[in-house]
C-alpha cells in the first residue's frame, strides 16, 4: 500500500487471509502444552459426571447449573439465586487474575488456556494426523479437488465435526443430570434445547477451530487490545535477540567469520507459529505468546552448536540489559512487582470474603415484601392489622419448621394466612411465600403512628441459627 | 491514510457546491440486491398476510393469518389444560379447596384474575373498598355484613346483594327514618348518640342513654340490642370500629334519615361455576375468610 502503486489500480484495504500450515514442533514447551491440553480437556468432559451425594431430594452431580430449577451446585456448595454475589465476585477474581497473569507473565491465557487455543491445537493435531506435516498440507492444499483431496479432506472434516460435537455434548451435561441426558440423548428423548444447544456448539466449534483459528484472536477477541494495558515493560513475553541473532543469513564460503548473527533465517520459527506470524519482526498483536517458536529456534540452535534461547521468554528491561552485556533480572524479580502484589492482594481479598461470606451464611433465608395495597387495616375491635408477603427459604436438604416472631414489642401479634399458630413447614430446598399478618392492638403505639419500624425473627428446628428481617408497620395515622 | 485519490478520472453527477463535486459511484452491490429482495418480500407478504387498509379491515391475505385467532386458540388452549382444575375446583366442597395446597394455589391465582377483571372496579385492586365510609366493603377486615365462610362468598358472589336479577338475591332494606318521618329530629339525635356510644366514640351521655329506647324500638330488630349486627339480614355491626358509609356523628345522622341501599350484581350469569368458586376462595384468603 504504498503511494508508488500504478496509477489505475484502485486502493485495496482488503488483505486476505493467507492459510496457515503450522509444522509439528518438539520440545518443552510443546510437552507442556501437551499436557495442558490434555487436563484441560480432561476437566471439561470428566466435570459433569462427577456424582456428589447431597441426599435423597437433591441431584447428586457435583457441578450443576440447575437453571430449571434456579440452582448453582458446586460439590459442597450450593448457590441460590439471592446469592448470586458468589458468582459476581468469582467473575471478578476471573477477571483480577487475568489481569495478574497479563502484568506478570503476559499472553500465558492465550497461549495455553484459552479454549480458542486449546482446541485449536486439537484440530491442527487431527490435521496433522490425517494430512501429513507441513509440506504434505501444503501440497494437497494447492493440487486441485480429486479422489486423494476429497478423502483427507472429509476425513478431517468429519474428525472435527465428531470433536465439535463432543464439545458440544459435553457442555449440556453442565445443566441437567449427565446420565439421564445421555440416555436421552442417545434414545432420542431429549429436549430439543439440548439438540439445538449441541448443533450451536458443534457448528461453532467446528467453525472457529478448524477455520478461522488464529483470526478469532486477530480480529474476533477483544484481549489482546486490553492486555495491551496490562503489559508494562517488566511482562515476560517471547522476544527474538536480535542483537545476537542479526544480521541473519547463512554462513557462504568466503564470507568472513562473524559476518552473520546467530539466526540462519531458516523459517523453523516462522513455521511453527499458529498464528502465521514472524516473531523476529517483535511483539506483536497476532503473537498469543504459545512458545513454539521457542522449542523451534532451540532445536536448530542445538543443531548448529550455537547457544539456545535465540528466541525466548523476557521482559524489555531485559533487552536493555543484555545488550549492554548485563545479566537480565530473575524471573522472579519480573513476577513479584508492586503492580502484580496490588493485584494478587486485591484477587486473593475477594477470595477470601467470599470464602467467609460462604462459611457464616445460614441455611435458611427470608426476605420481606410488605403488601402496600392498601397499607393497613382497621378490624373491628380498632386494631390495625398489616399484612407482608414473607418469602422463606429453606436451604437444608430436609423440611424445616419455621418458627416466626415480632421482636420487642408485645402490642403486636404475629398471624399467618392458612396456617395455624406461628410455626409454618418449608420442604427440602424449597422456599415458601407465606402471608403474614401483623396486628397491633387498638390505641397502642403502633396502631396510632403512622408508620414503626418492626423486626421479624425467624428461627428453625434443630438449628441454633436465627435471621431476621427489619420491615416497616403502617398504623392509621390518627 | 492521506494516500492520493486515484478515482480522480471516474465522472460526476455534475453538480458542483462551491468546487465540491460528487462522484457518481453506483451503490454497492450487496446493498442493491438486499433493496430488490425485500421488495420482492413485501409483494410476497401482501399477498401472503393482511396488509392494505381497507375501509372496514385490512386485505385478509391468502393465508387467512389473524392474530386475533391465534390469541383465542392459545386461550382455548390454556383453558383446555385448566379444565381439569376448574372441574376439581367444582366437584371440590367449597370448605375442603383450602386443604388441597395444589387447588388452592389454582384458586387463588385463578380468582385473583377474576377478582381483577370483575371485582376491583367497586372493591379496589387491593380489594380495601377503596377506602372506608366509600360504601364499598372492605373486604380483608373480619366483618361480614352476609357471612364470610366460603359459602356465603360464593352464594354472595353467585346472585349478588339486593339484586332484583335473581330471586336467591339476599335481600334487606333499611328504612329511612328521618326522610320517612318515622322518628322526629330529636328522636335521630338520640339514637345516633347512643349508636356512637355503642362504637365507643365520645358522645353525649345524657342523649345516648335517651336514645337506647329509641334504638331497641326501631334498630335493634335487625341490628340486635347490643348493636352486634345479623348477617342473616346483613346488618352491619354497629359497635365496632368498621363504618361502610362512615362512623361518624354526621356519618350517621345521614344513614339513619336516609338509610342506605347497596347493591351487588350476581355473577352466575356472566361466569362460569369454577370461576366464582376460585374468587370465592381468593376473597376468602385475603384475610377476613371464616
Amino acid at each position: 500500500m504504498s503511494s508508488t502503486d500504478p496509477q489505475d489500480e484502485p486502493e485495496v484495504l482488503y488483505a486476505a487471509r493467507e492459510p496457515v500450515f503450522p509444522r509439528r514442533v518438539k520440545g518443552s514447551f510443546r510437552t507442556l502444552k501437551w499436557w495442558l491440553m490434555g487436563l484441560m480437556l480432561g476437566i471439561y468432559y470428566i466435570t459433569p459426571w462427577i456424582r456428589w451425594d447431597r441426599g435423597p431430594a437433591m441431584p447428586d452431580q457435583a457441578v450443576l447449573v440447575d437453571l430449571a430449577n434456579r440452582r448453582f451446585f458446586f460439590f459442597m456448595v450450593e448457590i441460590w439465586p439471592h446469592e448470586f454475589y458468589f458468582v459476581a465476585g468469582l467473575l471478578i477474581m476471573a477477571g483480577i487474575g487475568l489481569f495478574l497473569f497479563t502484568s506478570a507473565l503476559g499472553r500465558v491465557w492465550c497461549g495455553y488456556a484459552c479454549p480458542q487455543t486449546v482446541w485449536t491445537d486439537l484440530y491442527i493435531l487431527v490435521e496433522r494426523w490425517v494430512e501429513g506435516d507441513r509440506n504434505a498440507r501444503l501440497r494437497l492444499y494447492r493440487q486441485p479437488w480429486g479422489a486423494e483431496k476429497i478423502r483427507k479432506y472429509g476425513t478431517k472434516w468429519l474428525l472435527w465435526l465428531l470433536i465439535g460435537m463432543a464439545t458440544g455434548g459435553a457442555w449440556v451435561f453442565y445443566f441437567t443430570d449427565a446420565p439421564t441426558l445421555l440416555h436421552n440423548l442417545v434414545t432420542l428423548n431429549a429436549h430439543p434445547v439440548a439438540y439445538g444447544t449441541i448443533a450451536v456448539l458443534t457448528g461453532t466449534t467446528f467453525l472457529f477451530g478448524g477455520f478461522f483459528r488464529e483470526q478469532v484472536c486477530i480480529y474476533g477477541c477483544p484481549w489482546p487490545r486490553i492486555q495491551a494495558a496490562m503489559m508494562d515493560e517488566d511482562t515476560i513475553t517471547i522476544s527474538y535477540r536480535e542483537w545476537r541473532g542479526e544480521p541473519r543469513g547463512k554462513q557462504r564460503k568466503g564470507e568472513p567469520e562473524g559476518a552473520h548473527g546467530d539466526c540462519i533465517d531458516c523459517m523453523a520459527c516462522v513455521n511453527v507459529c499458529p498464528m502465521g506470524i514472524d516473531i523476529r519482526d517483535g511483539q506483536q498483536l497476532a503473537c498469543i505468546t504459545c512458545g513454539l517458536c521457542i522449542d523451534a529456534c532451540n532445536d536448530i540452535m542445538d543443531k548448529i552448536g550455537k547457544p539456545r534461547h535465540l528466541i525466548g521468554y523476557m521482559a524489555l528491561t531485559d533487552e536493555t540489559r543484555e545488550r549492554n552485556g548485563e545479566h537480565p533480572k530473575s524471573v522472579w524479580r519480573h513476577v513479584f512487582r508492586p503492580r502484580t502484589i496490588v493485584y494478587t492482594t486485591l484477587w486473593a481479598g475477594i477470595g477470601l470474603g467470599l470464602l467467609v461470606a460462604l462459611f457464616l451464611r445460614t441455611d435458611i433465608d427470608m426476605s420481606i415484601s410488605p403488601i402496600r395495597n392498601p397499607t393497613h387495616v382497621v378490624l373491628g375491635d380498632g386494631s390495625v392489622r398489616n399484612a407482608y408477603d414473607i418469602r422463606l427459604r429453606n436451604m437444608y436438604s430436609e423440611p424445616r419448621q419455621f418458627f416466626l416472631t415480632v421482636a420487642d414489642d408485645p402490642s403486636i401479634t404475629l398471624t399467618m394466612e392458612g396456617v395455624q399458630g406461628q410455626m409454618v413447614t418449608v420442604g427440602p430446598d424449597e422456599q415458601l411465600n407465606q402471608r403474614v399478618y401483623l396486628t397491633a392492638s387498638a390505641g397502642t403505639e403502633p396502631a396510632r403512628e403512622a408508620t414503626s419500624p418492626v423486626r421479624i425473627w425467624v428461627s428453625v428446628t434443630g438449628d441454633t441459627a436465627r435471621i431476621y428481617g427489619d420491615t416497616v408497620f403502617n398504623g392509621s395515622g390518627q | 491514510m492521506a494516500a492520493p485519490n486515484k478515482k480522480h478520472d471516474k465522472p460526476t453527477t455534475g453538480h458542483s457546491w462551491d468546487g465540491i463535486e460528487e462522484f457518481d459511484n453506483p451503490l454497492p452491490r450487496w446493498w442493491l440486491w438486499i433493496f430488490y429482495a425485500c421488495i420482492l418480500w413485501s409483494v410476497v407478504y401482501w399477498i401472503l398476510y393482511p396488509a392494505w387498509p381497507m375501509v372496514s379491515r385490512a386485505t385478509a391475505g391468502v393465508l387467512g393469518y389473524s392474530s386475533r385467532a391465534d390469541v383465542d386458540a392459545e386461550m382455548a388452549t390454556w383453558d383446555a389444560e385448566n379444565q381439569v382444575w376448574y372441574d376439581h375446583l367444582v366437584s371440590t366442597a367449597p370448605d375442603q379447596i383450602a386443604a388441597d395446597p395444589e387447588l388452592q394455589r389454582f384458586a387463588v391465582n385463578a380468582g385473583a384474575s377474576v377478582f381483577r377483571a370483575q371485582c376491583s372496579q367497586c372493591h379496589g385492586a387491593g380489594a380495601d373498598g377503596v377506602r372506608m365510609g366509600s360504601g364499598f366493603p372492605n373486604l380483608l377486615d373480619d366483618e361480614w355484613m352476609w357471612g364470610g365462610t366460603m359459602d356465603d362468598i360464593i352464594q354472595t358472589v353467585t346472585y349478588g346483594i339486593r339484586n332484583e336479577e335473581f330471586p336467591d338475591a339476599r335481600y334487606s332494606e333499611m328504612p329511612s327514618f328521618g326522610r320517612d318521618e318515622l322518628l322526629t329530629a330529636d328522636q335521630i339525635n338520640e339514637v345516633v348518640q347512643h349508636v356512637l356510644a355503642l362504637s365507643g366514640q365520645p358522645h353525649d351521655a345524657a342523649l345516648a342513654s335517651a336514645g337506647e329506647q329509641v334504638f331497641l324500638d326501631n334498630c335493634a330488630s335487625c341490628h340486635g340490642d347490643n348493636g352486634a349486627g345479623d348477617t342473616f339480614v346483613g346488618a352491619p355491626a354497629l359497635n365496632n370500629a368498621i363504618w361502610l358509609y362512615g362512623g361518624t356523628e354526621a356519618d350517621i345522622r345521614a344513614t339513619v334519615t336516609n338509610a342506605h341501599f347497596g347493591i351487588m350484581p350476581g355473577f352466575a350469569n356472566r361466569l362460569p361455576e369454577a370461576q366464582i368458586r376460585a374468587v370465592a376462595a381468593y376473597v376468602h384468603q385475603l384475610g377476613g375468610g371464616q
